[in-house]
């Protein structure tokens, strides 16, 4: 008896210290969705000013003419850029990116494409390599709090990859002897609130040129003689031309944010988790610890009782 | 006066906006001067280069500016950049050792344009 209690009591301390550290990491994680919502915050005014300039770029030059904006005609090589978390300890969150790119992965080789792994964060690398799949390029290290450089880093080496199979016949590398792929797909997290964040695939190249109101507006205004027409230095299609890779760096550092704050959602909602199973414990176990507690002394007591009235009734033998 | 709403944003986070009566900006064709009522226009501006703003209260803000684009739209002018940094946010000493450790190699050549710039905003020579 006395052994089991000690037991008990060892588990306990031990439940505590776990305790202690996810209810640490919780409000550790509580604090930089803040700061990581900030800088999706802090990011939104140069995305909105670029799409504006593409936007106005695209109704003011006419004609679109640039390889990320036309659709191959038999797409056969497909880039896939895996955003996962470079840390564990976030519940679902990588197992649910990871399927979410798998689905992605068979859609794709249904459609006759094969598929080039680019990862980053640790968890995608391992997570492949496990399973000895080929990773084109990966990239590590950044994942909680990612920079533009980051992004650009991975956005310059799939748009190199992107242009690259601009003249590749059938699987055939072409005339640069470099095979390149043909569309490039990114699958990262989407914070949705604090407490859930969708995986989600998109495709960034070749981009869908769409057209908005705001454009048909600006449609109406040209036919009236209000558009305005815009000087360009450089010309249009070499502006055009560097304007499109920024752009492309752009929707994947959203998308790296959007990634970093979904992961410390993850984080916090497991830590939360694990927080509130180890209280439990510790009642329970706390509970079974005073039973056995009470159970020794119950024990004692009649061990004791039983003793005397062994000795008593030796005593009246006499 | 005649002015114009002038926004300076950088991919991580916006860096300066404001009035101001005219801009002095680096595109990869010239150098350009932009006062209230320009043309609309989309540039360019060079890897590592200057913008200079003039406010409407006559300050002049100047800024270190890598990899940007400058829009002109009416009375609004936007700069775009990958990375941007105010004149006063700018560490000399760390910029003229940036300059002094690329040197002459070329692969530090955008290091070397990133260091020249930075000391050219805060008025430096480098």
């Amino acid at each position: 008896m006395a052994a089991q209690l000690r037991l008990l009591r060892r588990r306990i301390r031990s439940v505590q210290s776990t305790k202690k550290i996810t209810k640490a990491m919780e409000l550790i994680a509580t604090s930089r969705i803040a700061k990581a919502q900030a800088r999706v915050e802090a990011s939104r005014p140069y995305s909105r000013e670029i799409t504006k300039v593409l936007s106005a770029l695209a109704s003011a030059a006419g004609t679109l003419d640039h390889p990320l904006l036309v659709e191959r005609e038999n797409p056969t090589r497909a880039a896939m850029l895996v955003v996962t978390s470079d840390r564990g300890l976030c519940g679902g969150y990588n197992a649910n990116l990871l399927r979410a790119a798998e689905e992605l992965h068979a859609l794709l080789r249904d459609e006759g494409k094969s598929v080039q792994l680019y990862c980053i964060g640790r968890k995608a690398v391992g997570y492949y390599r496990f399973r000895q799949r080929e990773i084109e390029q990966s990239w590590t290290g950044f994942s909680e709090q990612p920079s533009y450089h980051d992004a650009a880093a991975a956005g310059d080496a799939l748009v190199q990859a992107f242009l690259a199979g601009t003249d590749d016949d059938n699987g055939d590398p072409g005339p640069d002897g470099v095979p390149g792929v043909d569309e490039l797909h990114i699958v990262y997290t989407e914070f949705r609130s604090m407490m859930t964040q969708t995986p989600q695939a998109r495709r960034i190249a070749p981009l869908v040129v769409e057209y908005t109101e705001e454009d048909e507006e600006r449609e109406s205004q040209r036919s009236e003689g209000l558009a305005p027409l815009y000087e360009f230095e450089p010309e249009a299609e070499e502006l055009l031309a560097h304007l499109l890779p920024k752009y492309i760096n752009t929707r994947i550092y959203a998308a790296l944010l959007e990634a970093a704050a979904s992961e410390q959602a993850a984080r916090r909602q497991a830590m939360k988790a694990a927080t509130d199973n180890a209280t439990e414990l510790i009642e329970d176990l706390t509970r079974e610890a005073n039973q056995a507690r009470q159970g020794q002394i119950t024990q004692e007591i009649s061990e004791i009782v039983g003793g005397a009235e062994a000795l008593a009734a030796a005593g009246s033998d006499n | 006066m005649a002015e114009m709403s002038v926004e300076l944003v950088a991919v991580e986070r916006p860096v300066w906006s404001g009035h101001a009566t005219s801009l002095f900006a680096e595109t990869t064709v010239g150098e350009l001067g932009i006062l209230p009522g320009h043309t609309p226009l989309l540039g360019e501006l060079v890897e590592g280069g200057i913008v200079k703003i003039t406010t409407t209260d006559n300050e002049v803000v100047t800024a270190a500016v890598f990899g940007g684009f400058l829009s002109v739209t009416g009375d609004r002018v936007s700069v775009l950049a990958e990375a941007a940094e105010l004149a006063d946010e700018i560490d000399v000493q760390a910029a003229r050792d940036a300059l002094t450790r690329s040197g002459d190699d070329p692969d530090a050549a955008s290091a070397r344009a990133r260091a020249t710039a930075r000391l050219k905003a805060t008025g430096e020579n480098g």
